[in-house]
Protein backbone atom coordinates (compact mmCIF):
# COMPACT_ATOMS: atom_id res chain seq x y z
CA UNK A 1 0.00 0.00 0.00
CA UNK A 2 2.91 2.33 0.47
CA UNK A 3 4.82 3.96 -2.30
CA UNK A 4 8.40 4.80 -1.64
CA UNK A 5 9.46 7.72 -3.78
CA UNK A 6 10.83 9.93 -1.11
CA UNK A 7 12.85 7.84 1.29
CA UNK A 8 16.40 8.78 2.08
CA UNK A 9 18.98 6.62 0.31
CA UNK A 10 19.67 3.36 2.08
CA UNK A 11 22.99 3.15 3.89
CA UNK A 12 24.55 -0.03 2.55
CA UNK A 13 27.59 0.39 4.74
CA UNK A 14 25.71 0.48 8.00
CA UNK A 15 24.92 -2.59 10.11
CA UNK A 16 21.28 -3.73 9.97
CA UNK A 17 19.14 -6.42 11.47
CA UNK A 18 15.67 -7.86 11.21
CA UNK A 19 13.31 -6.13 13.62
CA UNK A 20 12.83 -8.44 16.63
CA UNK A 21 9.03 -8.29 16.21
CA UNK A 22 9.21 -9.55 12.64
CA UNK A 23 8.50 -13.15 11.66
CA UNK A 24 9.82 -14.58 8.41
CA UNK A 25 8.14 -17.38 6.49
CA UNK A 26 10.08 -18.74 3.51
CA UNK A 27 7.97 -19.39 0.41
CA UNK A 28 8.74 -20.61 -3.11
CA UNK A 29 8.98 -17.06 -4.43
CA UNK A 30 11.05 -15.71 -1.52
CA UNK A 31 9.36 -15.04 1.79
CA UNK A 32 6.55 -13.42 3.68
CA UNK A 33 7.39 -11.03 6.48
CA UNK A 34 4.98 -10.02 9.20
CA UNK A 35 5.61 -7.29 11.74
CA UNK A 36 3.67 -7.93 14.93
CA UNK A 37 4.10 -4.36 16.10
CA UNK A 38 2.89 -2.54 13.00
CA UNK A 39 0.72 -5.51 11.94
CA UNK A 40 1.97 -5.16 8.40
CA UNK A 41 2.82 -7.79 5.89
CA UNK A 42 5.62 -7.58 3.33
CA UNK A 43 6.88 -9.86 0.64
CA UNK A 44 10.44 -10.69 -0.32
CA UNK A 45 10.26 -11.41 -3.99
CA UNK A 46 13.35 -13.59 -4.34
CA UNK A 47 15.12 -16.29 -2.35
CA UNK A 48 18.36 -14.29 -2.73
CA UNK A 49 16.77 -11.31 -1.00
CA UNK A 50 15.69 -13.63 1.80
CA UNK A 51 19.30 -14.81 2.18
CA UNK A 52 20.42 -11.19 2.40
CA UNK A 53 17.79 -10.25 4.96
CA UNK A 54 18.50 -13.29 7.12
CA UNK A 55 22.22 -12.57 7.18
CA UNK A 56 21.93 -8.85 7.96
CA UNK A 57 22.19 -9.42 11.69
CA UNK A 58 25.48 -11.31 11.47
CA UNK A 59 27.23 -9.29 8.76
CA UNK A 60 29.09 -6.06 9.49
CA UNK A 61 27.11 -4.17 6.84
CA UNK A 62 24.26 -4.58 4.38
CA UNK A 63 26.84 -4.48 1.60
CA UNK A 64 28.68 -7.41 3.19
CA UNK A 65 25.39 -9.30 3.58
CA UNK A 66 24.68 -8.81 -0.14
CA UNK A 67 28.20 -9.87 -1.09
CA UNK A 68 28.00 -13.02 1.01
CA UNK A 69 24.70 -13.88 -0.71
CA UNK A 70 26.44 -13.65 -4.07
CA UNK A 71 24.84 -10.38 -5.21
CA UNK A 72 26.89 -8.77 -7.97
CA UNK A 73 27.80 -5.07 -7.85
CA UNK A 74 25.50 -4.51 -10.85
CA UNK A 75 22.55 -5.90 -8.89
CA UNK A 76 23.37 -3.88 -5.77
CA UNK A 77 21.17 -0.82 -6.50
CA UNK A 78 18.08 -3.01 -6.80
CA UNK A 79 18.83 -4.67 -3.50
CA UNK A 80 19.51 -1.31 -1.88
CA UNK A 81 16.05 -0.16 -2.98
CA UNK A 82 14.44 -3.31 -1.61
CA UNK A 83 16.25 -2.91 1.72
CA UNK A 84 15.29 0.74 1.84
CA UNK A 85 11.64 -0.24 1.50
CA UNK A 86 12.04 -2.76 4.31
CA UNK A 87 13.70 -0.15 6.51
CA UNK A 88 10.92 2.35 5.80
CA UNK A 89 8.32 -0.15 6.97
CA UNK A 90 10.42 -1.06 10.04
CA UNK A 91 10.91 -4.65 8.92
CA UNK A 92 14.65 -4.13 9.34
CA UNK A 93 16.39 -1.56 11.47
CA UNK A 94 19.83 -0.15 12.12
CA UNK A 95 22.06 -2.06 14.51
CA UNK A 96 24.81 -0.55 16.58
CA UNK A 97 28.03 -2.39 15.83
CA UNK A 98 28.54 -5.34 18.13
CA UNK B 1 1.30 -4.02 2.21
CA UNK B 2 4.73 -3.42 0.83
CA UNK B 3 5.99 -5.20 -2.23
CA UNK B 4 9.71 -5.50 -2.57
CA UNK B 5 11.99 -6.16 -5.59
CA UNK B 6 9.95 -7.94 -8.19
CA UNK B 7 11.09 -10.42 -10.78
CA UNK B 8 7.66 -12.09 -11.25
CA UNK B 9 4.24 -10.71 -10.43
CA UNK B 10 3.38 -11.89 -6.94
CA UNK B 11 -0.22 -12.39 -7.90
CA UNK B 12 0.88 -15.13 -10.30
CA UNK B 13 2.74 -16.83 -7.46
CA UNK B 14 -0.26 -16.48 -5.17
CA UNK B 15 -2.64 -17.97 -7.69
CA UNK B 16 -0.67 -21.20 -7.48
CA UNK B 17 -1.09 -21.27 -3.70
CA UNK B 18 1.29 -20.94 -0.77
CA UNK B 19 2.62 -23.41 1.80
CA UNK B 20 0.28 -21.85 4.34
CA UNK B 21 -2.42 -19.20 4.11
CA UNK B 22 -1.41 -15.55 4.42
CA UNK B 23 -4.68 -14.82 6.03
CA UNK B 24 -6.86 -17.33 7.77
CA UNK B 25 -10.32 -16.64 9.10
CA UNK B 26 -11.49 -18.76 11.97
CA UNK B 27 -15.10 -18.53 13.05
CA UNK B 28 -14.94 -19.79 16.63
CA UNK B 29 -18.64 -20.15 17.21
CA UNK B 30 -21.99 -19.82 15.48
CA UNK B 31 -23.43 -18.43 18.72
CA UNK B 32 -24.22 -14.74 18.63
CA UNK B 33 -26.06 -12.22 20.74
CA UNK B 34 -27.15 -10.39 17.59
CA UNK B 35 -29.05 -11.44 14.47
CA UNK B 36 -27.64 -9.15 11.80
CA UNK B 37 -29.77 -9.40 8.68
CA UNK B 38 -26.74 -9.89 6.40
CA UNK B 39 -24.77 -12.37 8.54
CA UNK B 40 -22.35 -14.26 6.27
CA UNK B 41 -22.41 -17.35 8.43
CA UNK B 42 -26.15 -17.35 9.32
CA UNK B 43 -25.08 -17.28 12.96
CA UNK B 44 -27.19 -17.24 16.08
CA UNK B 45 -27.17 -20.60 17.84
CA UNK B 46 -24.14 -22.56 18.97
CA UNK B 47 -23.50 -25.74 17.02
CA UNK B 48 -23.29 -28.79 19.30
CA UNK B 49 -20.35 -30.11 17.27
CA UNK B 50 -18.29 -26.95 17.93
CA UNK B 51 -14.54 -27.60 18.39
CA UNK B 52 -13.60 -28.09 22.03
CA UNK B 53 -10.97 -26.02 23.79
CA UNK B 54 -8.42 -28.83 23.37
CA UNK B 55 -9.24 -29.17 19.67
CA UNK B 56 -8.88 -25.42 19.17
CA UNK B 57 -5.47 -25.53 20.85
CA UNK B 58 -4.40 -28.32 18.51
CA UNK B 59 -5.39 -26.14 15.56
CA UNK B 60 -3.33 -23.28 17.01
CA UNK B 61 -0.34 -25.65 17.40
CA UNK B 62 -0.67 -26.48 13.72
CA UNK B 63 -0.90 -22.82 12.72
CA UNK B 64 2.26 -22.17 14.70
CA UNK B 65 4.06 -24.99 12.88
CA UNK B 66 2.84 -23.65 9.53
CA UNK B 67 3.94 -20.14 10.51
CA UNK B 68 0.54 -18.59 9.99
CA UNK B 69 1.33 -15.16 11.40
CA UNK B 70 -2.15 -14.32 12.55
CA UNK B 71 -5.72 -15.49 12.41
CA UNK B 72 -8.81 -13.39 11.92
CA UNK B 73 -11.15 -14.70 14.55
CA UNK B 74 -14.86 -14.19 14.09
CA UNK B 75 -18.15 -15.96 14.46
CA UNK B 76 -20.87 -15.64 15.47
CA UNK B 77 -19.69 -13.50 18.29
CA UNK B 78 -16.39 -15.12 19.30
CA UNK B 79 -16.18 -13.46 22.70
CA UNK B 80 -19.23 -15.36 23.96
CA UNK B 81 -17.23 -18.59 23.95
CA UNK B 82 -16.36 -19.18 27.60
CA UNK B 83 -12.79 -20.12 26.60
CA UNK B 84 -12.34 -17.14 24.25
CA UNK B 85 -9.66 -15.34 26.32
CA UNK B 86 -7.93 -18.63 27.07
CA UNK B 87 -7.65 -19.36 23.34
CA UNK B 88 -6.45 -15.83 22.58
CA UNK B 89 -3.75 -16.17 25.24
CA UNK B 90 -2.78 -19.59 23.94
CA UNK B 91 -2.47 -18.31 20.37
CA UNK B 92 -0.39 -15.28 21.24
CA UNK B 93 1.86 -17.35 23.51
CA UNK B 94 2.52 -19.50 20.44
CA UNK B 95 3.30 -16.52 18.23
CA UNK B 96 0.05 -16.73 16.33
CA UNK B 97 -1.30 -13.20 16.33
CA UNK B 98 -5.02 -12.65 16.76
CA UNK B 99 -7.27 -10.15 15.05
CA UNK B 100 -10.78 -10.65 16.22
CA UNK B 101 -14.08 -9.23 15.08
CA UNK B 102 -16.68 -8.40 17.66
CA UNK B 103 -19.89 -6.48 18.01
CA UNK B 104 -18.41 -5.14 21.23
CA UNK B 105 -20.61 -7.03 23.67
CA UNK B 106 -17.76 -8.05 25.94
CA UNK B 107 -15.30 -5.21 25.41
CA UNK B 108 -15.60 -3.93 28.95
CA UNK B 109 -13.07 -1.46 30.39
CA UNK B 110 -11.20 -4.45 31.91
CA UNK B 111 -11.13 -6.37 28.64
CA UNK B 112 -10.03 -3.22 26.80
CA UNK B 113 -7.12 -2.74 29.23
CA UNK B 114 -5.99 -6.32 28.69
CA UNK B 115 -6.20 -5.95 24.91
CA UNK B 116 -4.28 -2.68 24.96
CA UNK B 117 -1.42 -4.46 26.71
CA UNK B 118 -0.68 -6.93 23.92
CA UNK B 119 1.15 -6.38 20.65
CA UNK B 120 -0.25 -9.61 19.33
CA UNK B 121 -3.93 -8.74 19.46
CA UNK B 122 -5.92 -6.52 17.16
CA UNK B 123 -9.62 -5.79 17.42
CA UNK B 124 -12.27 -5.05 14.82
CA UNK B 125 -15.54 -3.59 15.97
CA UNK B 126 -18.33 -4.23 13.48
CA UNK B 127 -20.56 -1.30 12.64
CA UNK B 128 -22.85 -0.99 9.65
CA UNK B 129 -24.14 2.53 10.07
CA UNK B 130 -22.56 5.78 11.21
CA UNK B 131 -25.82 6.51 13.01
CA UNK B 132 -27.86 4.28 15.29
CA UNK B 133 -30.77 4.46 12.87
CA UNK B 134 -28.86 3.08 9.89
CA UNK B 135 -26.79 0.61 11.93
CA UNK B 136 -29.55 -0.83 14.07
CA UNK B 137 -31.80 -1.50 11.08
CA UNK B 138 -29.20 -4.08 9.99
CA UNK B 139 -27.55 -5.17 13.25
CA UNK B 140 -30.38 -4.87 15.74
CA UNK B 141 -31.67 -2.39 18.26
CA UNK B 142 -29.02 -1.17 20.71
CA UNK B 143 -26.12 -2.54 18.66
CA UNK B 144 -24.84 0.91 17.69
CA UNK B 145 -24.60 2.04 21.30
CA UNK B 146 -22.97 -1.26 22.26
CA UNK B 147 -20.31 -0.90 19.54
CA UNK B 148 -19.59 2.72 20.40
CA UNK B 149 -19.28 1.84 24.10
CA UNK B 150 -16.68 -0.77 23.15
CA UNK B 151 -14.79 1.79 21.05
CA UNK B 152 -14.85 4.24 23.90
CA UNK B 153 -13.48 1.58 26.26
CA UNK B 154 -10.68 0.68 23.85
CA UNK B 155 -9.72 4.31 23.29
CA UNK B 156 -9.81 5.02 27.03
CA UNK B 157 -7.50 2.05 27.63
CA UNK B 158 -5.03 3.50 25.13
CA UNK B 159 -5.69 0.93 22.41
CA UNK B 160 -5.04 2.93 19.26
CA UNK B 161 -5.37 1.63 15.75
CA UNK B 162 -8.21 -0.78 16.41
CA UNK B 163 -10.44 -1.25 13.40
CA UNK B 164 -13.98 -0.15 12.77
CA UNK B 165 -15.28 -2.68 10.29
CA UNK B 166 -18.12 -1.66 7.99
CA UNK B 167 -19.99 -3.70 5.41
CA UNK B 168 -20.89 -1.25 2.66
CA UNK B 169 -24.61 -1.29 1.85
CA UNK B 170 -27.12 0.79 -0.05
CA UNK B 171 -28.04 2.46 3.25
CA UNK B 172 -24.58 3.48 4.46
CA UNK B 173 -22.57 4.22 1.32
CA UNK B 174 -23.43 7.91 1.80
CA UNK B 175 -21.90 7.77 5.30
CA UNK B 176 -18.33 6.88 4.32
CA UNK B 177 -16.99 10.26 5.43
CA UNK B 178 -18.88 9.93 8.71
CA UNK B 179 -17.37 6.48 9.36
CA UNK B 180 -13.93 7.91 8.66
CA UNK B 181 -14.54 10.78 11.06
CA UNK B 182 -15.78 8.36 13.72
CA UNK B 183 -12.66 6.21 13.31
CA UNK B 184 -10.44 9.28 13.48
CA UNK B 185 -12.16 10.46 16.65
CA UNK B 186 -11.16 7.21 18.40
CA UNK B 187 -7.67 6.99 16.89
CA UNK B 188 -9.00 3.92 15.10
CA UNK B 189 -8.70 2.78 11.49
CA UNK B 190 -11.63 2.37 9.13
CA UNK B 191 -12.05 -0.94 7.34
CA UNK B 192 -14.78 -1.30 4.75
CA UNK B 193 -15.75 -4.52 3.02
CA UNK B 194 -18.15 -5.70 0.41
CA UNK B 195 -21.62 -7.02 1.18
CA UNK B 196 -21.83 -10.63 0.02
CA UNK B 197 -24.95 -12.62 -0.79
CA UNK B 198 -23.67 -15.32 1.60
CA UNK B 199 -25.54 -16.75 4.57
CA UNK B 200 -28.46 -14.49 5.50
CA UNK B 201 -26.89 -11.94 3.17
CA UNK B 202 -28.65 -13.81 0.37
CA UNK B 203 -32.00 -12.81 1.85
CA UNK B 204 -31.24 -9.08 1.87
CA UNK B 205 -28.91 -8.83 -1.10
CA UNK B 206 -31.45 -7.36 -3.53
CA UNK B 207 -32.45 -4.75 -0.99
CA UNK B 208 -29.02 -3.85 0.43
CA UNK B 209 -26.31 -4.27 -2.18
CA UNK B 210 -25.10 -0.91 -3.52
CA UNK B 211 -26.73 0.32 -6.71
CA UNK B 212 -24.59 0.80 -9.82
CA UNK B 213 -24.29 4.54 -9.18
CA UNK B 214 -23.38 3.89 -5.52
CA UNK B 215 -20.65 1.49 -6.64
CA UNK B 216 -19.17 4.29 -8.69
CA UNK B 217 -19.48 6.62 -5.70
CA UNK B 218 -17.69 4.05 -3.54
CA UNK B 219 -14.92 3.57 -6.08
CA UNK B 220 -14.37 7.32 -6.42
CA UNK B 221 -14.30 7.64 -2.64
CA UNK B 222 -11.71 4.86 -2.33
CA UNK B 223 -9.51 6.45 -4.99
CA UNK B 224 -9.78 9.91 -3.43
CA UNK B 225 -9.85 9.14 0.27
CA UNK B 226 -8.97 5.48 0.67
CA UNK B 227 -5.28 5.88 1.48
CA UNK B 228 -5.53 4.77 5.10
CA UNK B 229 -8.71 2.78 4.76
CA UNK B 230 -8.49 -1.01 4.84
CA UNK B 231 -10.65 -3.00 2.46
CA UNK B 232 -9.63 -6.63 2.95
CA UNK B 233 -9.04 -6.54 -0.83
CA UNK B 234 -12.78 -6.97 -1.13
CA UNK B 235 -13.55 -4.43 -3.85
CA UNK B 236 -11.32 -5.73 -6.60
CA UNK B 237 -14.36 -6.09 -8.84
CA UNK B 238 -14.44 -2.26 -8.89
CA UNK B 239 -11.02 -2.20 -10.57
CA UNK B 240 -12.99 -2.56 -13.80
CA UNK B 241 -13.67 1.19 -13.55
CA UNK B 242 -10.07 1.81 -14.50
CA UNK B 243 -7.64 2.24 -11.66
CA UNK B 244 -6.52 -0.73 -9.60
CA UNK B 245 -7.23 -0.35 -5.91
CA UNK B 246 -4.51 -1.00 -3.33
CA UNK B 247 -4.14 -4.66 -2.46
CA UNK B 248 -3.70 -7.89 -4.32
CA UNK B 249 -6.66 -7.58 -6.70
CA UNK B 250 -7.18 -11.27 -6.96
CA UNK B 251 -9.50 -13.85 -5.52
CA UNK B 252 -7.47 -15.50 -2.78
CA UNK B 253 -9.94 -18.31 -2.05
CA UNK B 254 -8.06 -21.52 -1.32
CA UNK B 255 -4.87 -19.86 -2.59
CA UNK B 256 -3.87 -17.38 0.09
CA UNK B 257 -6.97 -17.36 2.31
CA UNK B 258 -9.42 -19.84 3.73
CA UNK B 259 -11.93 -20.26 6.52
CA UNK B 260 -12.16 -22.67 9.44
CA UNK B 261 -15.72 -22.77 10.73
CA UNK B 262 -16.80 -23.51 14.32
CA UNK B 263 -17.12 -27.26 13.72
CA UNK B 264 -13.70 -27.44 12.04
CA UNK B 265 -14.86 -27.47 8.43
CA UNK B 266 -12.39 -25.76 6.11
CA UNK B 267 -13.89 -23.60 3.35
CA UNK B 268 -12.19 -21.77 0.50
CA UNK B 269 -13.09 -18.36 1.90
CA UNK B 270 -15.18 -16.73 4.63
CA UNK B 271 -17.93 -15.92 2.14
CA UNK B 272 -18.36 -19.43 0.85
CA UNK B 273 -19.85 -21.48 3.66
CA UNK B 274 -21.45 -24.08 1.43
CA UNK B 275 -20.74 -27.75 0.74
CA UNK B 276 -19.53 -26.81 -2.74
CA UNK B 277 -16.58 -24.95 -1.19
CA UNK B 278 -15.81 -27.27 1.72
CA UNK B 279 -12.31 -28.71 1.38
CA UNK B 280 -12.19 -30.88 4.50
CA UNK B 281 -12.17 -30.71 8.28
CA UNK B 282 -9.41 -30.02 10.81
CA UNK B 283 -10.51 -33.17 12.62
CA UNK B 284 -9.54 -35.26 9.55
CA UNK B 285 -6.32 -37.30 9.67
CA UNK B 286 -3.59 -34.90 8.63
CA UNK B 287 -5.39 -31.97 10.21
CA UNK B 288 -5.59 -28.49 8.77
CA UNK B 289 -2.19 -28.62 7.06
CA UNK B 290 -3.24 -31.60 4.96
CA UNK B 291 -6.51 -29.91 3.95
CA UNK B 292 -4.67 -26.72 3.01
CA UNK B 293 -1.92 -28.44 1.06
CA UNK B 294 -3.63 -31.37 -0.61
CA UNK B 295 -7.40 -31.16 -0.64
CA UNK B 296 -8.95 -31.74 -4.05
CA UNK B 297 -10.90 -28.47 -3.89
CA UNK B 298 -7.93 -26.25 -3.06
CA UNK B 299 -5.73 -28.02 -5.61
CA UNK B 300 -8.38 -27.26 -8.18
CA UNK B 301 -8.70 -23.59 -7.16
CA UNK B 302 -4.92 -23.20 -7.61
CA UNK B 303 -5.02 -24.33 -11.24
CA UNK B 304 -5.27 -21.58 -13.84
CA UNK B 305 -8.90 -20.52 -13.89
CA UNK B 306 -10.92 -19.88 -16.99
CA UNK B 307 -12.37 -16.41 -17.32
CA UNK B 308 -15.14 -17.88 -19.45
CA UNK B 309 -17.39 -15.24 -20.95
CA UNK B 310 -15.36 -12.50 -19.25
CA UNK B 311 -12.05 -13.24 -20.97
CA UNK B 312 -12.86 -11.06 -23.98
CA UNK B 313 -13.78 -8.06 -21.79
CA UNK B 314 -11.19 -5.28 -21.62
CA UNK B 315 -11.67 -5.01 -17.86
CA UNK B 316 -10.90 -8.67 -17.16
CA UNK B 317 -7.23 -8.17 -16.31
CA UNK B 318 -8.28 -5.65 -13.67
CA UNK B 319 -11.31 -7.33 -12.09
CA UNK B 320 -10.48 -11.01 -12.77
CA UNK B 321 -14.18 -11.74 -13.10
CA UNK B 322 -14.94 -10.62 -9.54
CA UNK B 323 -15.96 -12.63 -6.50
CA UNK B 324 -16.59 -16.36 -6.69
CA UNK B 325 -18.92 -16.38 -3.69
CA UNK B 326 -20.97 -13.45 -4.99
CA UNK B 327 -21.50 -15.32 -8.24
CA UNK B 328 -22.26 -18.63 -6.62
CA UNK B 329 -24.85 -17.35 -4.16
CA UNK B 330 -26.64 -15.30 -6.81
CA UNK B 331 -26.88 -18.35 -9.07
CA UNK B 332 -24.32 -17.19 -11.63
CA UNK B 333 -21.71 -19.44 -13.28
CA UNK B 334 -18.27 -19.10 -11.68
CA UNK B 335 -16.59 -18.35 -15.00
CA UNK B 336 -18.93 -15.48 -15.84
CA UNK B 337 -19.36 -11.91 -14.62
CA UNK B 338 -19.78 -10.84 -11.02
CA UNK B 339 -23.38 -9.83 -10.14
CA UNK B 340 -22.03 -6.33 -9.49
CA UNK B 341 -19.90 -6.22 -12.66
CA UNK B 342 -19.14 -2.54 -13.24
CA UNK B 343 -19.69 -2.95 -16.97
CA UNK B 344 -23.25 -4.08 -16.30
CA UNK B 345 -22.77 -7.66 -17.53
CA UNK B 346 -23.88 -9.00 -14.16
CA UNK B 347 -27.42 -7.73 -14.57
CA UNK B 348 -27.75 -9.45 -17.92
CA UNK B 349 -26.32 -12.67 -16.49
CA UNK B 350 -28.73 -12.55 -13.55
CA UNK B 351 -31.65 -12.07 -15.91
CA UNK B 352 -30.44 -15.03 -17.98
CA UNK B 353 -29.94 -17.23 -14.90
CA UNK B 354 -33.50 -16.49 -13.77
CA UNK B 355 -34.87 -16.34 -10.26
CA UNK B 356 -34.61 -19.44 -8.13
CA UNK B 357 -31.27 -20.47 -9.58
CA UNK B 358 -29.30 -19.40 -6.50
CA UNK B 359 -28.23 -22.26 -4.21
CA UNK B 360 -29.40 -22.11 -0.63
CA UNK B 361 -26.80 -22.07 2.14
CA UNK B 362 -25.93 -25.56 3.42
CA UNK B 363 -26.18 -24.64 7.08
CA UNK B 364 -28.23 -22.23 9.11
CA UNK B 365 -27.63 -21.38 12.77
CA UNK B 366 -29.99 -18.40 12.84
CA UNK B 367 -31.90 -17.65 16.01
CA UNK B 368 -35.39 -19.02 15.93
CA UNK B 369 -37.88 -16.31 15.17
CA UNK B 370 -40.77 -18.13 16.84
CA UNK B 371 -40.37 -19.46 20.36
CA UNK B 372 -40.76 -23.15 21.12
CA UNK B 373 -44.05 -24.15 22.75
CA UNK B 374 -44.14 -23.14 26.37
CA UNK B 375 -41.44 -20.50 26.08
CA UNK B 376 -41.19 -16.89 25.19
CA UNK B 377 -38.18 -15.78 23.16
CA UNK B 378 -36.61 -14.43 26.32
CA UNK B 379 -36.67 -17.96 27.69
CA UNK B 380 -39.24 -17.63 30.45
CA UNK B 381 -41.51 -20.61 30.87
CA UNK B 382 -45.24 -20.54 30.28
CA UNK B 383 -47.69 -23.20 31.37
CA UNK B 384 -48.05 -25.82 28.65
CA UNK B 385 -51.28 -27.70 28.25
CA UNK B 386 -50.40 -31.37 27.76
CA UNK B 387 -52.36 -34.48 27.21
CA UNK B 388 -51.11 -38.03 27.51
CA UNK B 389 -51.37 -40.41 24.62
CA UNK B 390 -49.92 -41.07 21.22
CA UNK B 391 -49.16 -38.18 18.92
CA UNK B 392 -52.17 -37.39 16.74
CA UNK B 393 -51.67 -38.72 13.24
CA UNK B 394 -52.13 -35.28 11.71
CA UNK B 395 -49.37 -33.66 13.78
CA UNK B 396 -45.76 -33.88 12.60
CA UNK B 397 -43.01 -35.05 14.94
CA UNK B 398 -41.48 -31.64 15.19
CA UNK B 399 -43.56 -28.58 15.74
CA UNK B 400 -43.69 -25.94 13.06
CA UNK B 401 -41.17 -23.62 14.71
CA UNK B 402 -38.27 -25.84 13.86
CA UNK B 403 -37.51 -29.10 12.16
CA UNK B 404 -34.81 -30.70 14.36
CA UNK B 405 -35.09 -31.95 17.92
CA UNK B 406 -34.13 -29.67 20.78
CA UNK B 407 -30.62 -30.00 22.21
CA UNK B 408 -29.25 -28.77 25.46
CA UNK B 409 -26.52 -26.72 23.81
CA UNK B 410 -28.98 -24.78 21.69
CA UNK B 411 -29.69 -22.65 24.72
CA UNK B 412 -28.74 -19.02 24.63
CA UNK B 413 -24.96 -18.51 24.58
CA UNK B 414 -25.50 -15.53 26.81
CA UNK B 415 -27.43 -17.25 29.57
CA UNK B 416 -26.66 -15.49 32.81
CA UNK B 417 -24.73 -12.74 31.07
CA UNK B 418 -25.70 -9.08 31.19
CA UNK B 419 -24.50 -7.18 28.13
CA UNK B 420 -23.13 -3.65 28.26
CA UNK B 421 -26.24 -2.45 26.53
CA UNK B 422 -29.53 -4.23 26.14
CA UNK B 423 -29.92 -5.59 22.66
CA UNK B 424 -32.70 -7.11 20.67
CA UNK B 425 -32.43 -9.25 17.58
CA UNK B 426 -32.87 -7.23 14.43
CA UNK B 427 -36.28 -7.03 12.86
CA UNK B 428 -36.22 -9.06 9.71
Amino acid sequence: MSTNEQHAAFDLDAAWQLHPQVSVRPERFGALLYHFGTRRLSFLKSPALLTVVESLGTQPSARAACASAGISPAEMPGYARALETLAASQMIRGRTAA
Amino acid sequence: MTVTAAPLPLTEQFKAGLDAPICLTWELTYACNLSCVHCLSSSGRRDPRELSTAECKRVIDELERMQVFYVNIGGGEPTVRPDFWELVDYATAHRVGVKFSTNGVRITPDAAAKLAGSDYIDVQISLDGATAEVNDAVRGRGSFDMAVAAMRNLAAAGFTGFKISVVVTRRNVSQLDDFKALADSFGAQLRITRLRPSGRGADVWDELHPTASQQRELYDWLVARGENVLTGDSFFHLAGYGQELPGLNLCGAGRVVCLIDPVGDVYACPFAIHDAFRAGNVRDTGGFAEVWRSSALFTDLRRPQSGGACTSCSAFDACQGGCMAAKFFTGLPLDGPDPECVRGFGEAALAAAGSGSAPRPSGDHSHRVTPPPGRTLSGSRQPVPVSIGPRPADQPVSASWRSVPDRACDSSPLAGFRPVAETQPAQR
